[in-house]
């Protein structure tokens, strides 16, 4: 277990408190733009909250195997698209889950597969658009068994 | 490493939308289990998948260790002329993997 920092002990302090109906927005309220991860992709530049779309179930038994979707709807034509969708896992040792390139010959900015997740938390996909403007949409996903980190 | 291809639907339009859905036969190692005498196991990863459509790149994505063993990847395609798609990836000790499925587009 690694420490947990001030601020993520006072994220989800305030988490516990909030609604169930507020929940998404709790999720979102988590991805600090300061965040290294982020902060390399976007380079500083603002994320707008929506438009990209993240689905993932609200219950996994076993975190080994949980089907993940990022989507976001653009015309994906040659002045205007989806450049890249990047998914970031909250408590994953590796937190930089994923991130999917399109081009306007993908047609459509949409991926599915099948993720591993070292327990409950929230993930977070941010989009990058080529009219350089950043969108990001976190959800969260309570995980009763752990993807396996220490024995097989 | 062998991977299965399945494209939907299997016979597009032209400039319709092709569903790519690719199955690899990777263990996906996180680097984090023990064998039997309690020696770590080295992370091996796909880290990197590039689907090619007669040699232009229309996807691509840079993987991790969070994703599942016998890595699915469903993305998208838009028809253009029928021939190749071509799959092809990368591990973290670089053996290298490639599938192929053709695609026939009818007019």
């Amino acid at each position: 277990m690694k420490p947990v920092g001030r601020r993520r002990f006072l994220a989800q302090a305030a988490a516990g408190f909030a609604l169930p109906a507020l929940s998404m927005q709790t999720a979102i309220a988590q991805m600090d733009q300061l965040d290294p991860l982020v902060w390399v992709f976007t380079k500083g530049a603002p994320v707008q909250r929506g438009r990209v779309r993240i689905e993932l179930p609200p219950m996994a038994d076993n975190g080994n195997a949980v089907p993940l979707t990022v989507s976001m709807d653009s015309p994906m034509t040659a002045v205007d698209y989806v450049r890249s969708i990047h998914v970031f896992s909250e408590r994953n040792p590796v937190r930089d889950m994923a991130r999917f390139f399109f081009t306007p010959r993908s047609g459509r900015a949409k991926v599915t597969t099948r993720i591993r997740l070292a327990g409950s938390q929230n993930v977070t996909a941010i989009a990058a658009m080529s009219d350089g403007t950043f969108w990001a949409e976190g959800v969260h996903i309570e995980v009763s068994v752990a993807a396996c980190l220490e024995e097989s | 490493m062998t991977a299965r291809i399945q494209l939907v639907p299997a016979r597009p339009r032209r400039g319709e939308i092709v569903e790519v859905r690719v199955l690899i036969q990777h263990n996906m190692e996180t680097g984090y289990r023990r064998d039997e005498e309690g020696r770590g196991i080295r992370r091996n990863c796909i880290n990197l998948f590039i689907c090619r459509y007669d040699g232009v790149e229309v996807f691509r994505a840079d993987l991790s260790s969070g994703i599942a063993a016998n890595p699915f990847l469903e993305f998208y395609t838009v028809a253009g002329r029928s021939g190749e798609l071509e799959m092809w990836w990368i591990d973290d000790e670089s053996t290298q993997g490639t599938e192929r499925a053709p695609i026939t587009v009818s007019e």
